[in-house]
């Protein structure tokens, strides 16, 4: 029933908002929750869900695309392909200044190239196709890759490839930067204050590039630690959008009903989130991948789908969202069946050594997923350690390997190339970095699809290479995938416009207005 | 100790407070046995409301979870934290009191400097940035929750010892030369123990206090069920399902209540001017 409610809604709100063609109305503040408060705002560093949902709205990538994921123009208003496919010419828009005034220009764009390629994991594995980069003028920029890359236009989203001012980073330490604290982007709304554990404060941007935006004075990212208290907060009238995973889903269908209140799912098509665990294969029994079956087998996702995730969301069947391309289901199923869970236990040895479970520090649904997790994994006679930690501290054990099983989510940016094979090829294991290849999984036959995956051509090649690395990996469980996740966006009716493109609320404020 | 049992019982919130006391811990020792299977696993349908069925008697929380299993698994817990961390807090605090107290003067100055440094910062925050620290497992809240508790047990024993020292008995000990150690553990410390242990009881009802405020706030052993956890857990569905966070309550309240009353008994029993009254 509920979820009926809730459809109504999404089709009620998701599909009247945009026809309504109403001319918008300059000013106002809007007060959104950020759940959890964000490790840091400097995007091109730290890339967690809350920091780019921020952060989007202060820095800039080259391309922003529609919920069908058709790239459109944002710091580049206008780029060509060459015939050969290996050559991609942006033209960069004219007349855009930093925060501060000065003006960015290719130079920019080469700079934050090269800092990203150390800084943000996903980043250089997108941009390894690239043989060159150059800045022709100072307002053209031509890539050069090393073969035809099918999802090259892809790339360039702000939280994949923010836009970095380089007079402000080139030649200093980037970890120990100022400015980290305080970003400087080109976006819509600017960076004012941050109260530590209370709110973020963005203001408009007066001097934005384009003319009339945005529409609103100023955005406070109301940072309220407690599920409750957030929906208290936005029942209360003090925040007026609740952006998806920010409030408990048993409390969704209870909010989509107050009075002018909008939900939408829509604004996630081009993350197709997929929560799995990390299984550390370096170490320890989940080396074995007979013991990594068994996870999966132990594991009631079904229960995790309708208890814990309220029915929202879809059991995921590998390392591809459904949404994702050449995703196939044609895998091998791992349906809950704690007796065959205890037999490959069995077989492979295990004899109770203690295994570390580090669960999502962002919030309740995840503290209460950790706990069914653990109950599940310790009836079949695994012997698991929870480890409390916070959302830095988990980053940072996550990233130094130090774990066995650790429970994320993560982005699928829409192809396979760009958000899947980052997590299973061995030159993605990089230490100290998170939202790679961080379990360690080495296979040279999944090195060599995603390699060909990649660039080869046409779409039915890719297809084919893609549905067979699917199978590999679904059969040695690098990862314990769980569920695709659904985040639904609540809002007061009167906010319009925040959901436009593909990337949903991570950059959503710059066409956003209120009605008042 | 007869005379002491008889006093007592005499007091009728002493009675209770021990009632309560037996209860809650046969509680801890045998209810488990009741309940072979784990707490934390997941039962019946979630929100299933108490008193609908004999298996699951005071509802499921929000994962399905058996709330009176919960209930049982926590009563050990809490005692556990309270009793360990007051005997720890004793260890600490009796020690430094005594020497404070005995040797008075320039030890006197410098141990009570230093407990007046911990009853300086407010020792609940002290206990969160201290667990916060040390990662929350069972062992750091004890810890933290000795740390912040054995002060008042060091300026109590000090008070004691102060006056316990110029009386003519230990006086006499000293003039036969016995040695400091001997005289505070044989002459001093055995006659300054009704207060401390009065207070002992009262700092169990507070260990467990602090241990369920610890875990509420999400500070507790992740591996262990606490009432602290299930009313933290609960809170955000308390609109929902009233029942998650109202038994534990319950539970904190009856327990720290019936610390209390032993506290008032003891006190009544052991304190040589209120007996000699009622007698």
């Amino acid at each position: 029933m509920p979820k009926r409610v809730l459809l109504g809604l999404l089709l009620a709100c998701g599909l009247t908002a945009p026809t309504l063609a109403q001319e918008p109305k300059t000013g106002g503040v809007i007060n959104a929750v950020i759940q959890p408060e964000p490790p840091g705002l400097m995007l091109a560093m730290v890339q967690n869900g809350p920091v780019q949902m921020v952060s989007g709205n202060i820095f800039e990538g080259l391309l922003r695309y529609s919920p069908k994921l058709e790239p459109q123009p944002e710091l580049a208003e206008s780029w060509s392909v060459s015939e050969d496919a290996k050559t991609y010419t942006f033209k960069l828009r004219k007349g855009v200044t930093w925060h501060d005034g000065k003006p960015f220009t290719a130079a920019d764009v080469l700079f934050s190239i090269e800092m990203l390629k150390q800084t943000h994991a996903r980043a250089r594995n997108n941009l390894a196709q690239v043989d060159k980069v150059e800045a022709p003028d100072d307002y053209t920029v031509v890539f050069t890759l090393k073969q035809p890359f099918g999802p090259f236009l892809g790339i360039f989203e702000v939280g994949s490839m923010p836009m970095v001012p380089k007079h402000l980073y080139e030649g200093t330490d980037w970890k120990t930067n100022p400015y980290n604290n305080a970003p400087v982007g080109t976006g819509p709304f600017m960076f004012r204050e941050w109260q530590k554990g209370s709110f973020i404060r963005l203001v408009k941007n007066p001097n934005y590039h384009e003319k009339g935006k945005p529409y609103l004075d100023e955005i406070y990212w109301q940072i309220i630690p407690d599920a409750a208290a957030r929906s208290v907060a936005y029942e209360t009238g003090k925040v007026d959008v609740l952006p998806g995973g920010s409030v408990e889903n048993f409390d969704v269908p209870r909010l989509s009903k107050l009075k002018d209140t909008c939900v939408t799912g829509a604004g996630w098509e081009f993350f197709s989130p997929l929560a799995w665990l990390w299984l550390n294969n370096r170490q320890g029994p989940l080396a074995d991948k007979r013991v990594r079956q068994a996870v999966m087998y132990a594991i009631d996702r079904d229960f995790a789908k309708d208890v814990i995730w309220n029915g929202l969301g879809k059991v995921a069947t590998g390392p591809s969202a459904s949404t994702i391309k050449y995703y196939t289901d044609d895998v091998k199923k791992y349906p809950y069946d704690p007796a065959k869970a205890k037999a490959l236990l069995k077989e492979a040895g295990y004899k109770g050594e203690k295994i570390r479970l580090l669960p999502l520090a962002y919030g309740e649904t995840w503290q209460r997923w950790g706990e069914a997790v653990k109950q599940n994994l310790q009836d079949v006679g695994i012997n698991i350690e929870t480890i409390a930690t916070d959302v830095a501290g988990g980053n940072q054990k996550i990233g130094d390997w130090d774990y066995d099983i650790a429970f994320t989510y993560l982005y699928q940016y829409g192809d396979p190339a760009l958000g899947v094979g980052r997590n299973y090829v061995s030159s993605a294991i990089a230490k100290g970095q998170m939202f790679n290849n961080v379990e360690g999984y080495s296979n040279p036959e999944i090195d060599k699809l995603f390699a060909d995956g990649a660039v080869a051509t046409p779409d039915s090649k890719r297809k084919e290479i893609y549905e067979k690395a699917q199978k590999i990996l679904v059969e040695d469980v690098p990862v314990a995938w769980m569920l695709e996740l659904q985040f639904p966006t609540i809002t007061r009716c009167k906010v319009k416009n925040l959901i436009t493109t593909g990337i949903g609320v991570n950059d959503g404020f710059k066409d956003a207005w209120l009605d008042k | 100790m007869k005379q002491f049992w008889k006093s007592m019982l005499r007091s009728p919130s002493g009675v209770i407070g021990l009632i309560i006391l037996v209860l809650a811990i046969s509680v801890a020792l045998f209810g488990p046995m009741l309940f072979p299977n784990s707490p934390w696993r997941m039962v019946q349908r979630p929100f299933l409301p108490p008193f609908t069925l004999s298996t699951v008697p005071l509802g499921t929380d929000a994962l399905g979870r058996d709330v009176f299993a919960g209930m049982i698994f926590g009563a050990r817990v809490s005692l556990l934290v309270g009793l360990v961390s007051t005997l720890v807090a004793l260890i600490v605090g009796v020690p430094i009191g005594a020497m404070a107290g005995y040797f008075g003067g320039r030890v006197d100055d410098a141990l009570m400097r230093f407990t007046e440094f911990f009853q300086t910062i407010p020792s609940f925050a002290l206990a969160i940035v201290l667990v916060a620290i040390l990662q929350p497992s069972i062992y750091s809240i004890v810890t933290s929750i000795a740390l912040v508790s054995w002060p008042p047990v060091a300026r109590l024993v000090r008070g004691e010892v102060l006056s316990l020292r110029t009386r003519e008995y230990v006086q006499a000990a000293v003039v036969t030369g016995q040695s400091n150690t001997w005289i505070i553990m044989r002459e001093i410390l055995p006659n300054a123990l009704s207060p401390v242990i009065v207070l002992a009881s009262l700092m169990v009802a507070t260990a467990i206090l602090l241990e369920s405020s610890l875990s509420f706030l999400g500070l507790g052993d992740p591996n262990l069920i606490s009432w602290g956890y299930m009313v933290g857990a609960g809170r955000t569905v308390i609109r929902q399902a009233w029942w998650i966070t109202v038994f534990p309550g319950v539970a904190i309240l009856i327990s720290v209540l019936g610390l209390n009353l032993i506290g008032e008994g003891l006190n009544d029993a052991l304190n040589p001017r209120l007996s000699r009254e009622g007698r």
